[in-house]
């Protein structure tokens, strides 16, 4: 429960942090910076709300940029900028809200001629993708699974040889505004193959996923009264597959996954972990494990 | 003579009320708001076609999924039988097509081993029901009216195929027995298992069985046609237009409202004048979102009343399975038990529908079945004819909202953060490129 209607994560103490030796602290380029410069970035990334103020999401949004950086893709963010894309607000019944949001937005991307974008976020991508093109906006959108697929797929992004997820357990919880909400189910488990793990399906998976219970602006109240909560009941069927990882592609299942988890006293046995965060420590592009 | 004026009256009479319903269902139908469902002409009969005609959703339940193309495949073979019966009744002929030969003998073969499908399958429906009594089939929305309504159908069914089989058994104990104008025709082998029951009657007794049997089979059918729209089993006809008007688009995108987007573009125009009198507009300013059944779409009162009431919807509902009131189903035959009772008082009061102080949200819908949905479109996925209870849950929260201002505490502060800090968390909106300054 502590997570509902309440601030994101505190921030949680990582240690000093210790980069790969190949790594070095890079610098992300906003779109003004980039504008000033004279140049234009390949594709924008898209961060999202909880992907740049939540400590635990913060994680997830950093992989992602060390993949893109690894893969020498030219990107940007907007920065201060980039603005709530509206979901939650029109989810819960706010239209005027959210119509502000995707007219402001729409403004800030199109001013900057911005074509390609990619998010960390599946409601974001829903958004961008489905419902802004009809108040203005029109872009390619990807879901950052999708594009990382595309860099492993073109050679861009090489795993390192020794793989650390070999013959892991992962199970993957598909997020609905992926999979039901866009038909995307492959582009999450291809990438997971990547890692040469044991993908172990849900007994209710694609398709028939169960929700982790923060959509539709559930993340934001308490929930109304019942017998449990949605994401211990999602959780379960996650730990029926006896996972050592299970994998999300959207910050707020992850929230709800994690919180799960710990419901379940399993903090020990199980991660939850971003698809992408798997990546960059299979591609070596994480802090080495503080041990 | 007489027996072909009594089914003239008989098939009069039923088509009569038939139509006159029909009449009604479509009038509430058309109450509802404007909705375009005039493109993509070609995807819209492919959907039909897979989704309806070819049960393309049916078979994620295995069981009721493949008992029931036997009763829609059955039912809808018999009824070139009920052709026959038509003609038969209205001109005094017997078996007027038993010319066909062969072929004759091959349909109605094939119709008494459909027959004995829809039987099987109207029993194991009736045993899921009311012996193992499947949660989705017994959940408390269901109590009184519906459940009673389902098993009406699957009795009537039975029964009309009982009807048709004894009327095949005694038809042909007729035939052997080489009575008058019962030709020889058709082969029997189902009903022949039949005959032990009717063989001892006289031939004046089998003739008049014969007669009570097609006469039961066509009064039934037509007490049926009558009924159907009465009830969940009008779904066997809207099923097609509902599922031909099905969203085509990804069933995640949510439709933009037209009426804020006008009102956000004066706002965002630099150029528009904000003293300027209001734009004029025509009849009285529409309500935002739903707050009664009218202030729905027509094709959301279409899906009402096509709903099957099977409750694969609320049984992947992840709100109602952690115990919360909502049920997607109950949405939907709240919708249409509402969109009734405003129907029929319109008739009553000659066309013109009165106001009742009453509405959907409120006195059927509460608002805590509305805040339980988590928008994950499970609901939508599972419904085997494309309803959507989701599109009207989150249309009756934009009443909430935008219509009442009531919403929780904390959604409140959500939109507020949003509105302030352009997150729905209270951070300043200078800090959020912050995390670029760690990596
Ligand atoms: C045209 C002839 C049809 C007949 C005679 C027919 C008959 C029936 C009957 C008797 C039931 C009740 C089963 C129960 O009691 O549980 C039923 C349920 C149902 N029918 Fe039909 N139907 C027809 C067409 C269709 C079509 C075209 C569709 C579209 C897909 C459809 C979808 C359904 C669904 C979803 C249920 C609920 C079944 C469940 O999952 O439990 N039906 N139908
Ligand atoms: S969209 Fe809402 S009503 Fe439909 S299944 Fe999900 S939570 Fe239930
Ligand atoms: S909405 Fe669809 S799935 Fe739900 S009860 Fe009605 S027919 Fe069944």
């Amino acid at each position: 429960m502590a997570h509902r209607g309440r601030f994101p994560q505190e921030a949680e103490v990582i240690g000093p942090k210790k980069y790969n030796h190949t790594m070095s602290s890079f610098h992300i380029p906003t779109m003004a910076e980039m504008t000033a410069a004279g140049k234009a970035p390949e594709v924008l990334f898209w961060v999202g709300c909880a992907g740049s103020f939540d400590d635990r999401a913060k994680r997830i949004t950093k992989a992602i940029a060390r993949i893109l950086n690894a893969a020498e893709t030219s990107f940007a963010v907007l920065g201060q900028e980039e603005s709530c894309t509206g979901d939650p607000a029109k989810r819960a019944g706010n239209e005027f809200l959210y119509q502000m949001q995707a007219a402001q937005n729409i403004a800030t991307l199109n001013g900057y001629g911005i074509k390609r974008i990619i998010t960390g976020c599946p409601h974001c991508f829903n958004m961008l993708k489905n419902e802004y093109p009809e108040l203005g906006g029109q872009y390619e959108v990807l879901h950052h699974t999708q594009f990382i697929r595309e860099l492993i797929e073109t050679g861009k992004l090489r795993m390192s040889g020794d793989q650390p997820f070999k013959g892991r357990r992962i199970t993957f919880h598909d997020p609905c505004y992926l999979g039901r909400a866009n038909g995307e189910y492959l582009a999450p488990r291809e990438v997971i193959s990547k890692l040469d793990a044991e993908l172990m399906e849900m007994r209710r998976c694609k398709q028939n996923a169960m929700c982790c219970g923060a959509g539709g602006a559930q993340m934001f109240k308490e929930a109304e009264p019942g017998e449990r909560e949605v994401n211990h009941a999602r959780t379960d069927e996650a730990l029926e597959t006896q996972p050592e990882v299970i994998a999300t592609g959207c910050p707020f299942c992850n929230t709800m996954m994690t919180d799960g988890v710990k419901n379940a006293n399993q903090e020990s046995n199980v991660e939850v972990k971003d698809i992408a965060e798997l990546i960059a420590e299979a591609a070596d592009l994480l802090e080495t494990p503080a041990s | 003579m007489i027996s072909q004026l009594l089914f003239l009256l008989l098939l009069s009479t039923g088509i009569f009320f038939f139509a006159q319903r029909i009449g009604v269902i479509r009038r509430n139908i058309q109450s509802g708001r404007d909705w375009d469902g005039s493109d993509r002409k070609a995807e819209r009969w492919a959907t039909m076609a897979r989704v309806a005609l070819g049960q393309g959703k049916m078979t994620a339940r295995p069981v009721a999924g493949v008992m029931h193309i036997l009763i829609y495949v059955g039912f809808v073979i018999i009824n070139i039988e009920i052709l026959e019966i038509l003609i038969d009744g209205l001109f005094g002929t017997h078996r007027i097509f038993s010319f066909l030969g062969p072929l004759y003998d091959f349909l109605i073969a094939s119709f008494e081993w459909l027959a004995l499908g829809v039987i099987v399958a109207c029993v194991v429906f009736f045993v899921r029901r009311n012996g193992l009594a499947l949660a989705r089939l017994t959940s408390k929305e269901l109590k009184g009216w519906p459940s009673l309504d389902a098993n009406i159908i699957l009795v009537v069914e039975v029964l009309l195929m009982f009807a048709f089989l004894s009327m095949n058994a005694t038809d042909s104990i007729a035939q052997s027995r080489g009575l008058d104008h019962y030709v020889p025709a058709g082969t029997f082998p189902i009903s022949s298992f039949l005959i032990p029951l009717y063989s001892g009657l006289s031939d004046a007794g089998v003739m008049a069985m014969e007669q009570g049997m097609w006469w039961f089979h066509i009064a039934g059918v037509l007490a049926f046609l009558v009924y159907v729209p009465y009830s969940k089993h009008f779904h066997i006809i809207l099923a097609f237009p509902n599922t031909y008007f099905s969203n085509l688009n990804p069933i995640g995108q949510m439709d933009n409202m037209a009426a804020v987007k006008k009102e956000v573009d004066l706002m965002m125009d630099p150029q528009a004048d904000p003293y300027a009198s209001a734009p004029a507009t025509d009849g009285p300013p529409a309500r935002f979102g739903v707050k009664d059944a009218p202030d729905l779409t027509w094709k959301q009162l279409l899906e009402s009343y096509t709903c099957t009431e099977c409750g694969r919807c609320t049984s992947e509902c992840p709100a109602n399975q952690t115990g919360k009131l909502l049920s997607p189903r109950k949405i939907m035959m709240s919708t249409r038990d509402r969109i009734e009772e405003i129907g029929q008082s319109r008739e009553a009061n000659g066309g013109e529908w009165k106001p009742d102080g009453k509405s959907l949200l409120g006195d059927w819908i509460t608002e805590e079945e509305l805040w339980a949905c988590t928008s994950c479109q499970a609901c939508v996925e599972a419904c085997p004819i494309n309803i959507s209870p989701m599109g009207i849950i989150l249309d009756m929260r934009r009443s909430l909202i935008m219509e009442d201002s009531k919403s929780p505490e904390s959604i409140t502060t959500m939109f507020n953060n949003i509105e302030n800090n352009g997150a729905p968390w209270a951070f300043p909106a200078g800090s959020r490129g912050d995390w670029t300054q760690e990596v």
